[in-house]
């Protein structure tokens, strides 16, 4: 479906697609349905139906300055852009813009790694780097760095960050934005911008100390529509020499409320990485009776599960607990976690985990050596990007809800009744949240769940039932005080909703800075919920 | 992620387009291919080295090598490079267009000239591709191993 830019014409749209191949050259420049059909959505809910998001054009600058010049040509035309870094936001949206006709700034081509320092463990990277780019670079170079990345490894660093994407291995690296360090941003007049230290001629610190002086706006620029990301620093680990795994398991569903707090203090603490909660009871999933119980409307009695759990022999919780550093303090970190967590809760058991000096082997990179049933993915646990998660993706792929709740159990064991019974509503749906869905540990200080239902491009009832369900689901969360954490351009406005305190004052400011900044909307109009003037009617 | 997990096992994709055409084909699956790269077609393996291997190399555990595996069940290879029936504009057609939940592959990323050094490669005969292409996290290990 071709469209054009919103309040442009055709004749307007050829002269507009001429000024930025006069920018960037001719073949930097696609639009017409065929063309376009890359920057679609894959795993839209939406797919070939009206509220579909489509972009007019895409154009791909080879450096700063066409970023620039492309800003100041779209500006001229009212045209909105929408940047892209890798655009690989598969399940918030893949490439496609919030605005029907935007055209989309390909950053791909911008793909230097900048800068890698060993010794202060930093990186900058233009926003065509990806996962994989960066990781092949320390590699080849031999530096004794890790990089924390998302599951799939095509991403990248600045895409990621810029959704607060989610990683798998120290606490203060999982989370992708806060641990960069330093941006280059191109504003919505062309203009160029540094963060921090960036700001201060001749600095040295730009990848160290992220605030410089007064107040720091590098937050306007994740999930935000204030400008173009064309540099980011980040923080890396120095690669430890060392990992161990090891596996505590509790007798009892209430045992949870321990379990949480102690694997509470020791990440807080920095004595272990992204840990997996699970339960010996999914085992049972298979078993109708067990199923009903599992996701018994208002949920089971913590009596019914113990019972369920005695009969069948197995304990009801446990956790993944992996640790990095020398080997002898990885040691130190297992025997005091296990005596920790053992000597509190009765009946707990813990099984020392495979462990080996990093880096690791091809067999310990598929996690073939554990002593026990692991699930925990080796490659992401141990910064080696991969694809190896498209395996979870079923059907044509799916859309992502994942709210945020307190790290205690009583918040799991609420989240899994409340939202276990709103999506009873949907029954072809699995059942995402029943009694034993565990939390994710992904950002540094919060639990997640997943809600991720599939889409399917030649089943539009399906989709709308996904669409509906994931609708609901924030809904239902926010009355619980649960909100997303990120969201594909069509929930952004319904999510964006929900953070209403005071009368929406916190988007209120945005649209002020937005209307400030950039009324006619050039800088992705409508990202985070945050539209301006041009856009509000 | 579980239940994705789960159910993901009846993920299957549709690299459909030739499959009839392979005749009853009993290539190898996976069996390892030494030897060297015909030099026309070392950029075409690149590419393929860089963007497809990641999900469609030999070896356990890959999405694409796994569906495929699903999907033809032997019938032809499931690894893309042990291939001998796709014609360049089915690789073409999938890579622009994706399938299933393969997303289509954007010019910034494969240009339509590595897409055509890409055809060749995965067209040419098995005898000319010369070894298989490294999977990214293998290659490294192996880099890495040999200056331990
Ligand atoms: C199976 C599966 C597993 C996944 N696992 C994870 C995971 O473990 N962790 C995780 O975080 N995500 C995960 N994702 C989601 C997603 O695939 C990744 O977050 C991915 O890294 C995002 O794509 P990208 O890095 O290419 O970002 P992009 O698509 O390039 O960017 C994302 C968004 O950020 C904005 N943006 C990008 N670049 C700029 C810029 N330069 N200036 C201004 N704005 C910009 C745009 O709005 C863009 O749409 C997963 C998805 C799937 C399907």
């Amino acid at each position: 479906m071709s469209v054009l830019p919103p309040d442009l014409d055709e004749a307007g749209f050829a002269t507009f697609l001429e000024q930025l191949r006069g920018a960037v050259g001719a073949d930097w420049v696609w639009s017409g349905e065929a063309d376009m059909f890359p920057y679609r959505d894959s795993f839209s809910p939406v797919w070939n139906t009206g509220e579909e998001r489509h972009a007019s054009a895409a154009v791909a600058p080879a450096d700063v300055e066409q970023v620039s010049e492309i800003v100041r040509i779209a500006r001229r035309h009212r045209v909105p852009l929408f940047p892209i870094s890798t655009g690989k936001n598969f399940g918030y949206g893949g490439p496609s813009p919030n605005v029907n006709g935007s055209v989309v700034l390909d950053l791909k081509r911008m793909n230097r790694v900048i800068e890698i320092n060993e010794a202060r463990a930093y990186a900058l990277v233009e926003p065509g780097v990806s996962y994989f780019d960066l990781y092949r670079e320390i590699q080849e170079r031999g530096l004794k760095l890790m990089v924390d990345c998302p599951d799939p490894g095509w991403g990248s660093p600045i895409g990621n960050s810029l959704e607060r994407g989610v990683g798998y291995t120290m606490p203060h690296f999982r989370d992708h934005f806060g641990a960069h360090c330093g941006m280059e941003v191109v504003l919505p007049d062309g203009e160029v911008m540094r963060t921090g230290m960036g700001a201060l001629p001749g600095s040295d610190t730009w990848q160290e100390y992220p605030y410089g002086f007064g107040p720091d706006p590098a937050g306007l620029f994740a999930q935000g529509p204030f400008g173009v990301v064309t540099k980011m620093g980040f923080r890396l680990l120095p690669l430890p020499e060392y990992y161990r795994s090891g596996m505590i398991s509790v007798p009892r569903r209430a045992d949870f409320a321990k379990l949480v707090d102690h694997v509470n203090y020791l990440s807080d603490s920095g004595l272990i990485g992204e840990v997996e909660f699970g339960s010996p009871l999914s085992a049972l999933m298979g078993d109708p009776q067990f199923l009903a119980l599992a996701t018994k409307t208002g949920g089971p009695s913590n009596a019914e599960m113990d019972a369920a759990a005695e009969a069948a022999g197995l304990h009801s919780w446990h956790v993944e607990l992996q640790i990095f550093g020398p080997e002898a303090t990885t040691l130190a970190n297992w025997n005091y976690a296990s005596d920790r967590i053992l000597s509190d809760i009765p009946g707990a058991i813990a099984i020392a985990g495979d462990h080996f000096p990093l880096p690791a082997t091809d067999d310990q990179l598929d996690n073939q050596t554990q002593p026990y049933r692991s699930s925990i993915k080796r490659r992401r646990s141990l910064g080696v990007p991969s694809l190896g998660a498209w395996k979870i993706v079923r059907d044509d792929g799916h859309v992502g809800f994942f709210p945020v709740l307190p790290r205690t159990a009583e918040a799991v064991f609420e989240m899994q009744r409340v939202l276990g019974d709103a999506m009873k509503e949907f029954p072809t749906l699995p059942p995402f949240f029943n009694a034993l869905t565990m939390p994710l540990f992904w950002h540094t200080h919060t639990f997640q769940m997943v809600f991720a239902p599939s889409i399917k491009h030649d089943d539009p009832a399906h989709n709308a039932i996904t669409h509906a369900a994931m609708k609901k689901c924030v809904a239902v969360a926010a009355q619980h005080g649960w909100g997303d954490y990120r969201a594909a351009p069509i929930y952004q406005d319904d999510v964006s909703d929900t953070y209403g305190f005071n009368n929406h004052i916190l988007r209120r400011f945005h649209e002020q800075l937005k209307d400030a900044i950039d009324p006619d909307g050039i800088i992705a109009p409508g990202r985070g919920g945050v539209w301006p003037r041009r856009f509000r009617s | 992620m579980r239940y994705l997990a789960l159910a993901c096992a009846a993920a299957v994709a549709a690299l459909a387009l030739n499959a009839a055409q392979a005749q009853g084909e009993t290539a190898p699956r996976t069996a390892p291919r030494t030897g060297q790269t015909a030099p026309e077609l070392q950029r075409g393996k690149a590419v393929f080295a860089h963007w497809c291997a990641p999900c469609h190399a030999t070896g356990a555990g890959l999405a694409g090598t796994m569906s495929l595996e699903a999907k033809y069940d032997g019938s032809v290879p499931a690894a893309l490079e042990d291939r001998t029936d796709l014609q360049p504009a089915v690789i073409g057609y999938f890579v622009r267009t994706g399938v299933a939940w393969m997303p289509p592959f954007r010019p910034t990323e494969i240009s339509d000239d590595d897409l055509a050094a890409l055809s060749a490669y995965l067209s040419a005969p098995l005898a000319d591709r010369g070894a298989h292409a490294p999977l990214l996290a293998d290659e490294m290990v192996r880099a890495r191993g040999s200056e331990q």
